[in-house]
């Protein structure tokens, strides 16, 4: 980790320190805040206040408040945690399902393989967000939910990317006198193949923190996922949906958040890859 | 030969299973349509028999089988709510779709590939890494957060910073309902739309262009040229761009589902009456022939898009054809 802070530009640096405040933040920014972000108080005073601005309780509102004279800043880093949770487990699980499915077919082969490849090509066929949503609609909205289609929808670039490692590693030499030495298949798939086939995943799992984050957003802002009272960055964009006109900043602020979590891990994932190799184009496809 | 029918083939039972894994996905979720469709005040007989007119009724099986003896037939079913055939639902929303998709994509692509190709040609300048920052930020907005900014600058920022009434664009819907029907009417509802999906796509198209140029710059031949002392024009034209069509190809065959993607959002936030706010307002309203239709004219598009590049590498990379 340290090697890798060193070597890294001031871009990658700069990703890795936002993500860090953005995970302290939604830690605990709401936990110190002197105003609950879910409680409405007095709402006549507080009520859309732009951002920047100071309150008649000499409250500072870095990025304003909401309809309900909510603090926006403390509500979008509440709903940081919510965000961050479902799009890092969202991705990291799925990458989990892809390592397995794609380690398993690469290895053995066979029917399976070509099962789970087929059902991939299927799901790769309709756009990803096309079956978020009908899921989403069809099954109670909620956070599990999100993660359990997050990861339904997200293991098969994964696969595919560790099939192929997989694949070419099968009749490498030092995979032969393993095996010749006498290891179980399951120790060589798990010592020697696998720490050897698994760079490319990372990089994935990465970029795809971002997308899954992204595609949260998107089910929530159309009520589909996080419901509220439980802010989450895509239910308090659609939450100023209504007030873009007059009060915009209620719409845009929590986007911020949501943006700069989506880019720092697109900044990483990108200098993870430039460090990890690994074919680019392929890489990209697999994660759209 | 041989291989463009086995693709086809491919496509086809590809196509078919997406179908039926729609229709299975549909049927398997908890939430009765009849109760969403009577008033309250029904009673049980009238719900059963509601039940019956829309086919609710029978064995899964059998409903699979009529349903795909229809689907074969051209009939996607009858929608719950609008009572008319599905395929005119949707016949009235792809034409308001595409028009906007078209125009967006053909953007998206001529925006994003110049852009990219630039940027791999300047690599490493001040330039290039301005450019990469700007498109990965934008890549990182999610398209309806986007389209809201848009909204806010074009209606309270003009406001505020008193721009122009021209430069005052309107945020919702296709046309003024005080009238106004006209081509230029529909024109200025499309910018911001427009503006928003092709931005999106652009960033994301340009990023894999940089990637794509960088390569190209790379091949030998190039290099051999360049080294020549060709000028960089004619090095850029010739050798360059005769080896980027297929590379060309593979990027619109990603820019589509991209921009498809974002028409959900984009036409939901804008009030366009397309494909994608058919149906995200289907699925609150669980009219499920709607949705299964608008799946399936996805999916199409998808399956459609790929096959086509498929066929077409062979056609202008001579080292594909077997």
């Amino acid at each position: 980790m340290t090697a890798f802070w060193r070597r890294a530009g001031w871009q990658t640096r700069a990703a890795m320190l936002v993500l860090v405040a953005l995970a302290l933040g939604a830690l605990l920014v709401p936990a110190l805040a002197s105003a609950s972000p879910t409680a409405i108080g007095d709402a006549l005073a507080l009520r859309l206040l732009p951002p920047l601005s100071v309150d008649t309780a000499h409250h500072f509102h870095l990025l304003g408040t909401d309809a309900f004279g909510r603090d926006l800043f403390v509500r979008a880093m509440l709903a940081g945690r919510l965000s961050l949770a479902v799009g890092i487990a969202g991705s990291v699980l799925a990458g989990a399902v892809g390592i397995a499915i794609g380690a398993i077919g690469g290895w053995e082969g066979g029917v399976l393989d070509r099962i789970a490849m087929g059902a991939g090509d299927v799901l790769l066929a309709i756009p990803r967000l096309v079956i978020l949503l009908v899921c989403a609609a069809l099954w109670p909205p909620g956070a599990t939910m999100v993660i359990t289609i997050l990861v339904l929808t997200g293991w098969m670039g994964v696969a595919r990317l560790v099939r192929g490692e997989v694949r070419g590693l099968r009749a490498r030499p030092f995979i032969e006198s393993a095996q010749a030495m006498g290891a179980s298949p399951t120790r060589v798939l798990w010592k020697h193949v696998l720490p050897n086939a698994i760079a490319p995943a990372i990089v994935a799992m990465a970029l795809g923190v971002g997308s899954a984050v992204l595609l949260e957003s998107g089910l929530s802002f159309l009520g589909l996922g996080i419901q509220p009272p439980s802010p989450s960055w895509g239910n308090m964009i659609a939450d100023g949906r209504e007030l873009i006109v007059l009060a915009p900043w209620i719409a845009l602020a929590p986007g911020l958040a949501l943006i700069l979590t989506v880019l720092s891990c697109t900044l990483l994932g990108d200098a993870l890859r430039d460090r990890l190799a690994g074919d680019e184009l392929e890489t990209m496809r697999a994660r759209s | 030969m041989r291989s463009i029918v086995r693709q086809l083939a491919v496509s086809l039972a590809l196509f078919w299973v997406v179908l039926t894994l729609t229709f299975v996905l549909i049927r398997a979720a908890p939430g009765d349509p009849v109760s969403f469709l009577a008033p309250p005040t029904a009673t049980a007989p009238e719900l059963a028999r509601l039940r019956a007119s829309l086919d609710l009724d029978a064995p899964l099986v059998v409903q699979y089988g009529r349903w795909a003896r229809d689907i074969l037939e051209g009939d996607l079913g009858t929608s719950f709510v609008a009572r008319r055939p599905v395929t005119r639902v949707l016949g009235d929303a792809i034409p308001i779709s595409l028009w906007l998709g078209s125009i967006s994509l053909l953007l998206t692509f001529v925006i994003g590939v110049v852009v990219g190709g630039v940027q791999g040609a300047r690599r490493g300048t001040h330039l290039d890494s301005a450019l990469t920052l700007v498109t990965t930020t934008v890549y990182a907005a999610p398209s309806f957060w986007l389209a809201l900014s848009l909204i806010a600058l074009f209606t309270y920022g003009a406001a505020r910073l008193g721009l122009p009434p021209w430069l005052r664009l309107p945020a919702f819907g296709v046309r003024d309902p005080a009238g106004g029907s006209g081509i230029a009417e529909l024109v200025r509802h499309a910018v911001l739309p427009v503006l928003t999906l092709t931005l999106i796509g652009a960033a994301g198209i340009a990023r894999y262009a940089r990637t794509s140029a960088v390569e190209l710059l790379q091949l030998q031949w190039v290099r051999t040229a360049v080294a020549k002392g060709a000028p960089a024009r004619a090095v850029h034209a010739k050798h360059v761009l005769a080896n980027a069509l297929p590379t060309l190809l593979i990027l619109f065959a990603l820019a589509l589902p991209g921009v498809l993607a974002g028409s959900v959002f984009v036409e939901t936030v804008f009030g366009w009456p397309g494909v994608g706010r058919l149906m995200v307002s289907s699925i609150f309203a669980r009219d499920y022939p709607v949705v299964v239709g608008a799946t399936v004219v996805y999916a199409a598009i998808v399956i459609l898009a790929n096959l086509a590049a498929d066929l077409a590498l062979p056609l202008v990379d001579p080292r594909r054809r077997v």
